[in-house]
């Protein structure tokens, strides 16, 4: 590797930095703060590494990554989302009686797990990231171990992970030995000639689909989600719900796009049933639920299948309108935990419905940052919920894909029906006041948690009202990476 | 520029107004009734402004263009014409009458009530003002959401279920709305390459059948229930008599108004030959929707869902008379909304007005007002003559022009529409009888109207005379964009007239058609 190729790998670099010195602080001396300041500062300094590379056209490091617009831009999305979800762990844990300075450590490793996925262009890469995020996760979700969900959850995601990515690797092992390769360009070659997908390639795919469907959580390979949403702590879910989501769905349309895979009918038909499925069971599995994390898990479902719509749409409006989904979808979800976190205590996270009740009277302003939160996975205007939704609606029209186009329309509204009823719980009057006092919470993490909530909340009506900002540095992105947006 | 006031100031009004709680308890109303005020005297101003005679030549008075995001052809389009302008002048109207009425009604929240109410308001003159598609969409859904609020945090004991009707109705439509705008957006650009939601751009799209009327459909979906028409009418009378007066107000008054106006504004202009088509059946709803909103409103003892249902009997004279597709009738229809928002909101007000007072609403324990609260019966009488149709007001001569447009279109359906009006006097005598004239059941004090509710109501008693008796200045504001909705049916006319000269066995044919039309 040349020096070159240091740099451009920095963020990564600055991570992988970032994770070394915070174990070496912790083995010399345990503090929360200093902890957190060093990897608030390394997320910003990867973050701010990017700047390095905008406009950057394709930097090959042969055979395993490849540094590009979409790379850079989902690396910054994870970075960020990374640095807001770590502000809000530090008001979460510190809170907490654990020990909280290793969480710091595992939350390095995955954003690095992550960030090393959306730029991988070989399997070996590809692996090696999604296990990096993946056994990270393991420990994240159980975390705080004395309580009661959390091994549950913890053992739940750790079997089956591990069970998909099995099936992830023989996918790639059926697809190395029917092509040959383990290099995506290497692959698209060899798929180059086929007009049919042969039996042992398609074998190969759909188990891949089945190990990275895990991880995306879509239907039918969603049973782990509500659990382990329910059981790690409200950072971690957010967590999963956003990073792990996009670091994988990333390398997803990655591969796709330089296979071309949108040629073969059998795929686009797996793909079809797997969007429609998830939109349905997510929204309707989510309407009989009175917790609202598991709620939130089951809408992420959801979710994933808009995101499948426009990833079907397989053109560049569609990668466009898959990566203004995901910005919106990432400030909306982190907001939300964000309050489901804010408003925990130390024994639990506030996370039945009745902890919401009257939220209005006695919080207005965090009540109104989850409105607002909650208005934008439904999709309302004023929010970027709804730019977002908009943009997959006019890739799935522009492509007449109508079943899908009327089945995320039909979804929309059932979806907001667990939405407003969320909302209707916090706008109830409550019945006596039984006003506990507030527990003053110190300047830095008051700071912490609700400056982030607000950085999000003005974040979301920003790109609800005024998206061409946004819009133009997405479609820049994908100007300059002429490859993979070809078609 | 002053379009883009008037919704900025409601807007700011409305933060103002939510975060003014903190200084002071009663510093929201007034600075929503000046936000409102300050708008209706712009409407006002322009309309004095705006002599009838240059409003001949074009349509539009004002107009207004701003990028907003231009990679997708959105801009930020304002155009004020007559009917926007009438619109316009209702909305502020209506808006002043329900901060008034909430100043004693609401008492928790006040500051977060303003600031919804505002905000319907925005999102109302938005709708009436915004001439690029994905703008109206935008502020489509901008007024539900507030709705959703007001009917959900300040109404009655059943809120939270209709709130939650309200909403899914009205926003499940809107999205089948949001897919055939998308529709149109591709067509066109498609044909022309040239992307865009603007509304003047898109008018001469042509299309295949087939995807005229799916379109048109979907556009249909999102105003027929808003309007609403009879199979899809089961939210209103939940959230019309669940709500607050305010909130029953603006949903009578207004709410329903912005599905009467898409009508004319994007449906008739849009899609000219599949709205012929449909015309028949469109004019059958409407139809029933005026006998079976009659005979519920019989029926019930609940005085605001009464009321509801009368909204629905009235709105059936609106699909019947956008559908005749002639000028008559479309006079009418705008004669109809505005005299409708007046003089139902009115019975709201009262509705109010005797919930305050008795804290029931069911009419069934009222009884002998007439003596205890004159004032209030006059008032009450005077707009119960207008829901009736009685000739001198305004509802009279909406009723007079739809019927004699729909006529023309359509004769044995406007028959059936006439014995709604016979219906209607059954129905709104029995509020007078049952309310006011009836022994008393129970002898509780009934304080007469006070001086502000007075300031209230007697202002809407002016206007609904006015319009009764000199109807004219609302008709002339309202002609020239009348007629530019109707352009796209009036072209072939010409046309078959110029083929009279050349041919004649088929021309008496189209005369034939002509007629029927």
């Amino acid at each position: 590797m040349s020096q070159t190729d240091f740099l451009h790998l920095m963020p990564l670099i600055i991570l992988t930095v970032a994770a070394l010195v915070n174990m070496l602080v912790v083995a010399a001396w345990r503090n929360h703060k200093i902890i957190y300041v060093i990897s608030a500062v390394s997320f910003v300094a990867a973050f701010l590494s990017l700047f390095e590379l905008r406009g950057i056209t394709a930097y090959t490091i042969y055979p395993l990554f490849v540094i590009d617009g979409f790379g850079v831009f989902y690396i910054g999305l994870i970075l960020a989302t990374a640095l807001l979800i770590s502000m809000l762990s530090y008001a979460y844990f510190e809170q907490r009686e654990e020990q909280k300075e290793e969480y710091y450590i595992l939350l390095i490793l995955s954003t690095l797990g992550a960030c090393t996925l959306v730029i991988s262009t070989h399997f070996a890469s590809l692996f090696l990231g999604l296990e990096v995020l993946s056994v990270a996760l393991y420990s994240l979700i159980s975390y705080l171990r004395a309580r009661k969900r959390s091994d549950e959850a913890g053992i739940k995601y750790l079997i089956l992970a591990a069970f998909s990515s099995a099936f992830l690797l023989f996918g790639m092992a059926l697809v190395y030995f029917s092509v040959g390769t383990m290099t995506f360009a290497g692959i698209a070659t060899a798929m180059a000639g086929l007009q049919e997908l042969p039996l042992l390639l398609l074998t190969g795919f759909g188990m891949m689909i089945i190990g990275i469907g895990f991880k995306l959580s879509v239907v039918p390979f969603h049973m782990w989600t509500p659990d382990v949403y329910e059981g790690a702590p409200a950072p971690v879910t957010a967590f999963i719900a956003t990073v792990s989501k996009a670091g994988v769905l990333g390398i997803m349309i990655r591969f796709f796009m330089e296979v071309d895979g949108f040629r073969y009918p059998t795929l686009i038909t797996i793909f079809t049933i797997v969007a429609i499925s998830s939109m349905i069971a997510g929204n309707l599995l989510a309407l009989m639920q009175t917790n609202v994390k598991r709620i939130l898990a089951y809408s992420s479902i959801s979710h994933l299948g808009y995101l499948l719509v426009a990833f079907l749409a397989g053109n560049r409006m569609g990668v466009e309108a898959i990566t203004f989904y995901l910005v919106a979808y990432f400030i909306t979800t982190v907001g939300a935990f964000g309050v489901v976190a804010m408003l925990s205590d130390p024994e639990q996270d506030a996370e039945l419905l009745e902890d919401y009740r009257g939220l209005l009277w006695r919080r207005p302003w965090t009540a109104t940052a989850f409105t607002a939160m909650l208005l934008s996975l439904a999709g309302i205007p004023l929010t970027a919920g709804f730019v977002g939704k908009f943009y997959v609606l006019a890739a799935g029209v522009n492509e007449q894909l109508w079943l899908l186009v009327a089945m995320l329309v039909l979804n929309s509204v059932i979806g907001l029906y667990y939405y407003i009823k969320i909302i209707a719980v916090m706008f109830q009057q409550p019945e006596a006041e039984e006003e506990t006092p507030r527990r003053r919470l110190r300047p830095s993490i008051y700071v912490a948690s609700v400056g982030t909530l607000a950085i999000l909340t003005l974040l979301l009506l920003l790109v609800g009202v005024y998206p061409t900002a946004l819009v133009d540095i997405i479609q820049n992105v994908f100007s300059s990476a002429p490859a993979m947006v070809n078609r | 520029m002053i379009l883009l006031w008037m919704i900025v100031i409601l807007m700011a009004g409305g933060l103002l107004a939510w975060l003014s709680k903190k200084w002071h308890p009663e510093l929201p109303r007034w600075i929503a009734l000046f936000a409102v005020l300050a708008d209706f005297i712009l409407a006002v101003y322009l309309w004095l402004d705006a002599p009838t005679a240059t409003l001949g030549a074009s349509p539009w008075l004002l107009q207004l263009e701003i990028p907003w995001i231009p990679q997708w052809g959105v801009n930020f389009i304002l155009a004020l014409d007559g009917l926007s302008l009438l619109m316009l002048l209702l909305t502020f109207f209506l808006g002043i009458l329900c901060v008034l009425i909430s100043w004693r009604e609401i008492k928790v929240k006040t500051g977060f009530f303003h600031f919804n109410l505002l905000w319907v308001l925005a999102g109302i003159t938005g709708v009436f003002l915004t001439m690029d598609l994905f703008l109206f969409y935008f502020f489509w859904e901008v007024m539900l959401i507030p709705m959703y609020f007001l009917i959900g945090v300040w109404g009655h004991a059943n809120r939270n279920y209709a709130a939650y009707k309200f909403f899914i109705f009205t926003q499940a439509s809107g999205l089948l709305m949001l897919l055939s705008i998308l529709g149109l957006y591709f067509i066109h650009g498609a044909q022309t390459g040239i992307y865009t939601f603007n509304y003047f751009e898109l008018l001469g799209t042509s299309m295949a059948p087939e995807a005229a009327r799916l379109l048109m459909f979907g556009f249909l979906a999102a105003f027929l229930v808003k309007l609403p028409v009879v199979p899809f009418h089961s939210w209103l009378p939940d959230a019309h008599s669940e709500a607050p007066t305010a909130g029953s107000v603006i949903l009578a008054g207004l709410l329903l108004k912005t599905g009467a106006y898409g009508l004319l504004r994007f449906v008739l202009p849009l899609f000219p030959t599949a709205t012929v088509e449909f015309a028949p059946w469109a004019m059958l709803l409407g139809a029933v929707g005026i006998i079976y909103g009659a005979i519920l409103a019989y029926s019930q003892t609940d005085l605001k869902r009464l009321v509801a249902y009368t909204s629905v009997s009235h709105m059936g004279f609106i699909i019947l008379g956008v559908f005749a597709f002639n000028e008559w009738a479309l006079q009418g229809v705008v004669m109809q909304m505005i005299a409708h928002g007046l003089s139902t909101g009115a019975l709201f007000i009262i509705a109010g007005f005797l919930y305050e007072r008795l804290h029931t609403r069911d009419i069934g324990q009222m009884g002998g007002f007439w003596a205890k609260a004159p004032k209030m019966g006059v008032i009450a009488l005077v707009f119960v003559m207008a829901s009736l149709g009685l000739p001198g007001l305004g509802n009279f001569i909406a009723e007079f022009l739809t019927l004699v447009g729909s006529w023309q279109a359509n004769n044995w359906l406007t028959v059936v529409a006439t014995i709604g009006l016979v219906l209607a006097t059954a129905y709104s005598l029995r509020i007078m009888q049952k309310v006011f004239y009836e022994p008393a059941p129970t002898d509780h004090p009934l304080p007469d109207l006070t001086a502000r509710e007075m300031l209230i109501a007697v202002p809407m008693v002016v206007l609904i005379l006015w319009l009764g008796l000199y109807p004219q200045p609302v008709l002339d504001t309202a002609r020239p964009s009348i007629n530019q909705q109707l352009q796209a049916y009036q072209e072939p006319e010409v046309e078959e007239k110029v083929a009279v000269v050349a041919e004649i066995p088929k021309a008496e044919l189209n005369i034939e058609k002509v007629k029927k039309r």
